[in-house]
């Protein structure tokens, strides 16, 4: 249905509804919205995707345009930033000092030596230490415009990208469409701009993590964002013990014991996706953790 | 073997996870910071959970020469977060004008007592006899407290007070609602108890006792029926007035009645435009009945009167009634469809078939058009006269409501949304009462007459939340 990597869109008439798609950061994208107009429904879909492309392309790691790029290759130089980017890196330093240095965004370096393709091939101790001499964001200076990384760091904003590409895009809907309801679905991470019409809610099936189970949970969501954190095409296994895809940069092993995936609802998307991933970094303590926060959660185990 | 060490290296890392941070909130307002904007679940919340929520209403309800009536509502609510809300409201009516009593139109002018015996009043000749000291003002208070109790069930309590002149009512409820199937059904079940006093003025009537009949019209009374149409004058003291004597010394005072109601309902959402309700509910009233100002006449075969007497309704009554509704929502709109069918062991039965018809004009305004038929068969004691070479029986009652009749409402709702989030909706109602012959022969006279006038009633109502 969706053309990889192919930027365009379509949209398609439900029911009671109509449904723009496109693809953006890896993932379908849909964006569903309460209305029957379809010119309407198109330009919103064009615009939101465009916002989607911008971000991906603007932080996207695979990139050499960009400005993740011009920070990962400074050497040890100071970068400017624009004011997004600084915001961006300033509630990934919030995250790094909320969650106690588990979540932190120059320990993508680790994911390059985990291979999460289901087999049992686990890096060797001396790899995983190379790059944990490499990730560390207390080592990382970041001032009002500027951001600093040691030689060989390298940061990585996909814990946060797609969630704040949503959030930037419900923004976008909501300034287009003040009293429309529109829902924003990129990949698993969802935000709605405003209650629907008729019922207020939207319904949304979220996979279950083990494929082999093929049953969805369907939540409903009138407000906010929603975000998952866990998949369960993504792990090792051997000896028995399955290893997620969330590393622990403090070990720079993956974390065991965590839900195979953790849905949570919250304000805006970028926070239900941070709480998620905060909460895998918990390993078995996650609900735990999202109980005592009172967040709206769903674990699957 | 490595591990087993990286396993313990994790396990203290996860060990070092000590007392709850409020990691939530200082996320939420990172992001939002982030956003550049006010959290829309914030805002959310500061609309509906911190503040009072207000609707008032002013209802006029007139009917041709007879009452009317203006009544003011104020309704306040406020949730105190997690689907914990208080409804109070205040209501008042004043009411004017008069009703009729029951009691047959004659060819010639009659004469009436008032119902505290203290007085006569005249009716011209072909008129239905009408009450006209019908004036009353009532204040009623409700309140309503609903919460969650556990998941996917709630429960709701509340207390109801009303007093007029000559009637008190207290009430009090209380209802559970449980969600399934992922709340798409809801079933519910209600209990209220009510207890009613009247008080009737000048004493409670002997049931089909006679009435007091002047001998002969005083000058006062043709005066105040026929000409006089500002009645404050006569409170200003007519001595021949205040001296007559009241004919019920004898009669007994305050009556009761008590009123058990229970409620079943099924709500379901068929699909996501449409939702179903069906409700079966049960009232049991005990205790007295009468309406103590309502009259039946005694009519000779010629059918001129030759007595008339207080009505007498049985001092217990059982109804049943079923009631579905289903509404379902356009792109522009919302159809509201409902039917109710009500039975009683008076042996009143009655459909009522309503439509309420919800047209958006825009995003923030809407008309909406209303069609309501009634239609109810005569309660087994209802007579609209006796006829005096019958044996009395024991319950009469001429109350046309007690009757055969039909009834009908066409209306015209208007709705508008300001951009301060109040809300204004004006709605005008035509109300029209027809009761019917349920197969009564009429003798002489009263086959000339209307013994079964329409009451024809306007309704405007205006009212305005914020």
């Amino acid at each position: 249905m969706t053309n990889n990597g192919v930027r365009e869109v379509s949209i398609e008439v439900r029911s009671d509804h109509i449904c723009g798609h496109f693809f953006a950061m890896a993932s379908p994208c849909e964006v569903l919205i309460d209305s029957t107009d379809q010119q309407q429904a198109f330009a919103v879909t064009q615009a939101i995707a465009a916002e989607a492309w911008r971000i991906e392309t603007k932080y996207s790691r695979y990139r050499d345009d960009n400005i993740i790029h011009q920070i990962n290759h400074a050497q040890g130089q100071s970068v400017a930033v624009d004011p997004e980017t600084q915001q961006l890196l300033s509630l990934a330093n919030t995250c790094f000092e909320l969650s106690d240095g588990r979540f932190d965004v120059t320990s993508g370096v680790l994911g390059q030596v985990w291979q999460f393709d289901g087999s049992d091939n686990i890096p060797s101790q001396t790899m995983i230490e190379a790059c944990l001499i490499c990730s560390g964001w207390q080592n990382v200076l970041l001032t009002d415009n500027s951001v600093r990384l040691l030689p060989g760091y390298a940061i990585d904003l996909g814990g946060i990208g797609k969630e704040y590409a949503v959030d930037r895009c419900v923004q976008l809907a909501r300034e287009i469409l003040p009293s429309t309801s529109v829902l924003v679905n990129f990949g698993g991470d969802i935000a709605v701009t405003r209650p629907r019409q008729v019922h207020p809610y939207w319904q949304v099936g979220i996979e279950h993590p083990d494929p082999a189970r093929a049953t969805q949970m369907l939540v409903t969501i009138a407000q906010g964002g929603l975000a998952t954190s866990g998949d369960a095409r993504r792990f090792l296994l051997k000896d028995g013990v399955r290893y997620g895809h969330v590393i622990s940069p403090q070990t720079g092993y993956p974390v065991i014991g965590a839900p195979r995936s953790v849905t949570v609802a919250g304000e805006n998307c970028t926070q239900a996706g941070l709480l998620a991933t905060l909460a895998i970094l918990q390993g078995d303590q996650a609900e735990v953790f999202l109980q005592e926060q009172s967040v709206t959660h769903w674990c699957l185990w | 073997m490595q591990l087993t060490d990286h396993n313990s290296s994790i396990g203290l890392a996860d060990s070092t996870l000590t007392k709850p941070k409020p990691i939530a909130a200082t996320l939420a307002l990172a992001t939002c910071a982030l956003l550049g904007a006010v959290s829309p679940l914030a805002q959310a919340k500061s609309d509906s959970a911190d503040e009072w929520k207000f609707d008032t209403a002013i209802l006029y309800y007139g009917e041709t020469d007879r009452v009317s009536l203006v009544e003011g509502v104020i309704s306040a609510t406020k949730d105190f977060g997690d689907e914990h809300i208080f409804n109070g409201k205040v209501t008042f009516d004043g009411l004017t004008g008069a009703s009729a009593t029951g009691a047959v139109p004659q060819d010639t002018v009659q004469t009436y007592s008032r119902p505290s015996g203290n007085a006569g009043y005249a009716v011209a000749a072909g008129e239905t006899p009408l009450d006209d000291t019908f004036k009353d003002s009532r204040v009623q208070l409700n309140a309503q407290w609903t919460q969650p109790l556990v998941t996917d069930l709630r429960g709701s309590t509340g207390v109801h007070f009303s007093k007029e002149y000559d009637y008190l009512s207290l009430g009090v409820n209380g209802s559970l609602a449980r969600d399934f199937n992922q709340k798409n059904t809801t079933l519910s079940v209600g209990l209220s108890y009510q207890f009613d006093s009247i008080d009737p003025v000048g004493g409670t009537p002997e049931r089909l006792g006679s009435i007091s009949v002047l001998n002969s019209l005083s000058d006062y009374d043709l005066y105040d029926a026929y000409v006089d149409e500002d009645r404050d004058d006569n409170d200003s003291g007519n001595a021949e007035f205040d001296a007559h004597e009241n004919h019920y010394g004898s009669r007994d005072g305050a009556q009761d009645k008590d009123t058990i109601d229970v409620l079943f309902g099924l709500t379901q959402i068929i699909n996501r435009r449409t939702i179903m309700q069906l409700n079966y509910g049960m009232s049991v009233s005990d205790g007295y009945l009468n309406d103590p100002y309502k009259l039946v006449s005694v009519v000779n075969n010629q059918g001129t009167v030759q007595d008339t007497l207080f009505e007498s309704r049985p001092d217990s009554r059982t109804k049943h009634n079923v009631y579905w509704q289903t509404k379902y929502a356009m792109d522009s709109g919302v159809v509201d469809l409902s039917y109710r069918f009500a039975t009683d062991d008076w042996d009143i039965q009655s459909h009522t078939l309503e439509s309420r018809l919800r047209y958006n004009l825009s995003d923030n305004s809407y008309i909406q058009p209303h069609l309501r038929y009634y239609q109810q068969s005569a309660a087994e004691f209802y007579q609209p006269f006796l006829l005096s070479d019958q044996p009395l029986p024991t319950y009469a009652s001429a109350d046309y409501r007690l009757g055969d009749m039909d009834a009908y409402t066409v209306g015209l709702k208007y709705g508008q949304k300001l951009d301060n989030g109040d809300a204004w909706a004006v709605r005008v109602e035509y109300y029209q009462q027809n009761p019917k012959n349920a197969g009564f022969a009429e003798p002489g006279q009263l086959a000339e007459l209307d013994l079964y006038p329409s009451i024809k009633a306007l309704i405007v109502q205006f009212n305005y939340q914020f």
